[in-house]
């Protein structure tokens, strides 16, 4: 294949489709705009030439910070064209993070969105003397801005046809000059504590990995995909550059975060990837929807949903459901799953997957209900995102699936998941004792206890440091528990602790627009979300969630003890990474006072906290948490 | 702020206005100027007259004495709608926008001075009036982007949160496209976020659009944070005007609002 790298693989798309077809597509003053492939070409081929003229050089590098929009990638590739790379920034990231990667990786053109973006790189110039140019693409709010360092994006597209006007045919000879080992982008992944590691992926590396995604998870040239999760996350450059360019989909843009939803309706995507968290608070809106409704809709969803959930288990075990019940399902699909699934946007979608960390069995199972074909997939930033998925015939909501091809998985003498493909990359940006670390022989080592099922299924049990065993030897996996409890729409996150202790506890935090919801129908009166967590009628009902979890726990693995925490776990406050997942360690002892408590056998806990806001101010906490045995 | 920002000419001009109620003296004799691009603050304690002045300025009231001078024309006589067309919009301090409709409806509707066709003409929609409609539909599309309300565009204006409410009664007038804009209390009933975010949409108005902006708000940090010049009214009268430092150091308009001369409160 001659197609090896990004911008060679945009160049062969734009010769095949030219005008004929759209390849991205964004929503504008109410309007979806399109993007032909011929004039997505143009842009890049023009924002590349562009920053040359600015003086950007092979082996520079970009940082880009905004919205999923088409500016974004575009830039990606112009930089890739141009023989650079760049990385993405999580634009919630707290600004010592947002200088600490333009600095590690030696950026010197800041791509960012608008004026709330270049103010933070503005007001951090003296910190980053790498930063040669902030180049915006939403002018509002700019007009009284003159720093040089800032540039206009459709300024330096004019430039770049300037430049192009001297230098005939330069952007095509700097396509060609762009090789398939060359880093084509690096992704940040969260470190466990303090800063990100710079993962960086090799055009190689991606092209293979969306190559042998595509066989197990076939795509086709007219498939939508929409772009709504953060672009520096591997997953989002999985689908929306990756396999975007090789598949030849359209990535349709959403107007803004808060709109995505009804834009994901609008436009009915048959492909979406997401975290967990994404089908979690789906599911749980459905739930809360179904609440609200009246009396005869409640009870035809509560009618219908035991019938698709049995119509899941059919599928899962793999055996054909007996005619009579496939006239039920067929009933229950006409009544309740088809209008659902238009609501939440899935009228035409075919593959529908989740990854990034564990989803509950019971979430999955919900969206099977409902007749989206759910599937599993499993792998590291490290391994361009991905190393196993469901094969469409053969889902297991237990299990991660199987290996993609050229990929291979094995379980080393001390649990641990590791695997090896070419899509495993060549180590972390400037971290080469990092690097050695993580691929040991080739093989990447996850960090993930596991195990293969006899059909060559993966089974991750869960972090391997976070494998606990109660003092009785009785082994459990916390995240296991979580993901239970998190089911429940009325809990948003759960900490689980039991390691070398007699039994398991929960820390547990409320769901505040929920339980807020649930509390003004149910006369509860409160003000903040700590009064909130701390009223009594909250506390029954977050026990009896718990009790309906416990029962199906195994006895020794049940939850015995929960406090609802006075606060949301925050990424801001190091609790959680940027991706949401639960820095355990940190949180267990950063909330040593109450686990101890709790042990202890208190029945009520005294706290005062110091809270931190984003704005840098303070205030105290004085409340008092209600422990309950379950 | 930028440079060149605020003109030299007088955009909106009062002199001398009186006005009364019976025998309740509304306002006694205010005069003030307002130069283009500027944004013009008036304060005042509860029942000094901030409202009735823009009631003046619009045409909801008849002033007994004293004139209003938009661009060196009289306009004390026009009626609202009239002064509306010729480019003076307001939005209001209670919400004044149709509960049952959406978003762009009342956007749309924010249009009407604007449309030419009339109803024989709009029965034949396709050609000019489908046209003229795209048009008028841009112009609020571009409003919808400023203020970011994208995500409530079709949703019923009664069931938004009061931020959000607020905002789109903002937006019913800049619809308008008007060369002046009077603000009543836009920020009161909102939190600390919905604040700034409305404090930046103000100034953004003003840099951005290049729109001549007054603005009566009881909060003291914004007024003094944003404000070219702010006029201080109590009890119908003009006790005081100038930059906002000159009136923090004002003792006179300490003693209006507190009845002693402790300025302290102005710096918030």
């Amino acid at each position: 294949m001659s197609a090896d790298t990004f911008p060679k693989l945009l160049l062969e798309k734009a010769k095949k489709y030219g005008r004929r077809k759209i390849a991205l597509r964004e929503k504008d003053l109410g309007i979806w705009q399109s993007f032909t492939w011929e004039e997505y070409l143009e842009k890049v081929n023009y924002f590349s030439l562009g920053m040359i003229s600015l003086g950007f050089q092979p082996g520079d590098k970009i940082s880009v910070i905004g919205d999923n929009k088409p500016e974004w990638i575009i830039a990606e590739l112009a930089a890739q064209s141009a023989g650079g790379y760049g990385t993405g920034i999580y634009q919630d990231s707290i600004l010592k993070e947002v200088a600490y990667i333009i600095n590690h990786s030696e950026t010197k053109f800041v791509i960012a969105e608008d004026q709330e973006q270049v103010d933070k790189i503005l007001d951090m110039q003296e910190e980053l003397p790498n930063v040669k140019k902030i180049i915006y693409y939403d002018p509002k709010g700019m007009t009284k801005y003159d720093s040089d360092l800032l540039a206009y994006f459709p300024d330096v597209i004019e430039m770049g046809k300037r430049y192009e006007k001297d230098h005939p045919g330069q952007f095509e000879r700097n396509v060609e000059n762009t090789k398939s080992e060359d880093v084509a982008w690096i992704c940040t992944t969260s470190g466990t504590t303090g800063f990100p590691k710079l993962a960086m992926l090799t055009h190689r590396n991606l092209i293979s990995m969306a190559t042998n995604l595509g066989t197990f998870d076939p795509k086709y040239d007219t498939d939508e995909f929409v772009s709504f999760l953060p672009l520096p996350w591997v997953g989002e450059q999985m689908m929306a550059v990756a396999s975007g360019l090789l598949f030849g989909l359209t990535v349709n843009f959403p107007e803004s975060v808060e709109s995505a939803q009804a834009d994901l309706r609008e436009i009915g995507p048959h492909i979406m990837f997401s975290p967990p968290r994404v089908w979690e608070n789906m599911c749980a809106s459905v739930q809360v929807k179904v609440m609200d409704a009246s009396f005869l809709k409640r009870l035809v969803f509560n009618t219908c949903l035991p019938i698709g959930q049995k119509w899941s288990e059919y599928k899962f075990e793999k055996k054909a459901p007996p005619l009579h019940f496939r006239l039920l399902y067929t009933l229950a699909y006409l009544a309740v799953f088809k209008a659902l699934k238009d609501r939440l946007g899935f009228s035409n979608i075919r593959s529908a997957t989740t990854g990034g960390a564990a989803l509950g069995p019971d979430t999955f199972k919900f969206f099977h209900a409902l007749g989206i074909s759910l599937k599993q997939i499993y792998g590291q930033t490290e391994i361009s995102g991905i190393s196993c998925v469901h094969k469409n015939s053969d889902i297991n909501p237990d299990t991660m699936g199987e290996p993609i091809p050229e990929t291979e998985v094995k379980i080393s003498e001390t649990g641990e998941i590791l695997s090896r493909s070419p899509a495993v990359f060549p180590g972390y940006y400037k971290q080469p004792e990092e690097t050695a670390k993580t691929v040991i022989d080739g093989w990447l080592h996850s960090g993930d206890a596991g195990y293969l099922t006899p059909e060559g299924h993966i089974v991750v049990i869960d972090r391997i440091k976070d494998v606990m065993s109660l003092i009785d030897g009785v082994k459990f996996s916390p995240q296991f528990i979580e993901n239970k409890l998190k089911f429940s729409p009325f809990i948003k996150e759960a900490v689980t602790v039991g390691h070398n202790r007699d039994f398991i506890i929960a820390m547990i935090c409320i769901d505040f627009g929920i339980v807020g919801n649930w509390a003004e129908k149910n006369r509860v009166n409160y003000t903040t979300y700590t009064d909130l967590a701390s009223k009594p009628e909250v506390v029954d009902l977050i026990q009896r969630e718990v009790e309906k979890v416990n029962k199906g726990l195994p006895d020794n693995a049940k939850v015995k003890r929960f406090v609802l925490l006075y606060k949301e776990l925050d990424p801001d406050d190091d609790e959680l990474t940027r991706t949401r997942k639960v820095r355990r360690h940190f949180v267990e002892e950063k909330y040593r006072e109450i686990i101890e408590g709790m042990y202890r056998g208190d029945d009520s806990i005294r706290i005062e906290a110091i809270i931190k806001f984003q704005d840098g101010k303070t205030s105290t906490i004085r409340t008092v948490m209600a422990v309950k045995n379950v | 702020m930028g440079e060149g920002r605020v003109k030299e000419e007088i955009v909106l001009k009062g002199e001398q206005i009186t006005l009364s109620f019976g025998g309740i003296t509304a306002l006694w004799g205010v005069s003030f100027a307002v130069q283009r691009g500027e944004i013009f603050s008036i304060i005042g304690p509860n029942g000094a007259g901030k409202s009735s002045l823009y009631n003046v300025i619009n045409g909801f009231y008849r002033p007994q004495k004293g004139q209003v001078i938009f661009k060196e024309k009289e306009i004390t006589h026009l009626k609202p709608y009239e002064i509306a067309r010729i480019g003076i919009a307001r939005s209001f301090q209670n919400i004044e926008l149709f509960k049952h409709m959406t978003v762009l409806e009342n956007l749309m509707l924010g249009r009407h001075i604007h449309i030419k066709y009339g109803l024989l003409k709009s029965l034949f929609y396709f050609g000019p009036c489908l046209k003229e409609e795209v048009q008028h539909r841009k112009r609020v599309e571009d409003v919808i982007d400023f203020l970011e309300i994208e995500h409530i565009r079709k949703k019923p204006v009664g069931t938004l949160p009061y931020g959000l409410q607020k905002r789109v009664e903002m937006a019913r007038a800049l619809c308008l496209e008007p060369e002046v804009l009077l603000l009543d209390e836009p920020m009161a009933g909102m939190n600390l976020e919905e604040t700034e975010d409305m404090a930046r949409f103000i100034i953004d108005v003003n840099n951005e659009w290049g729109m001549t902006v007054l603005l009566i708000e009881h909060d003291m940090g914004v007024v003094m944070d944003l404000s070219d010049r702010i006029m201080v009214l109590d009890f119908g009268e003009k006790i005081a005007e100038g930059t906002p430092e000159e009136i923090q150091q004002n003792s006179v308009v300490a003693k209006a609002y507190l009845g002693e001369s402790d300025g302290a409160f102005l710096g918030r």
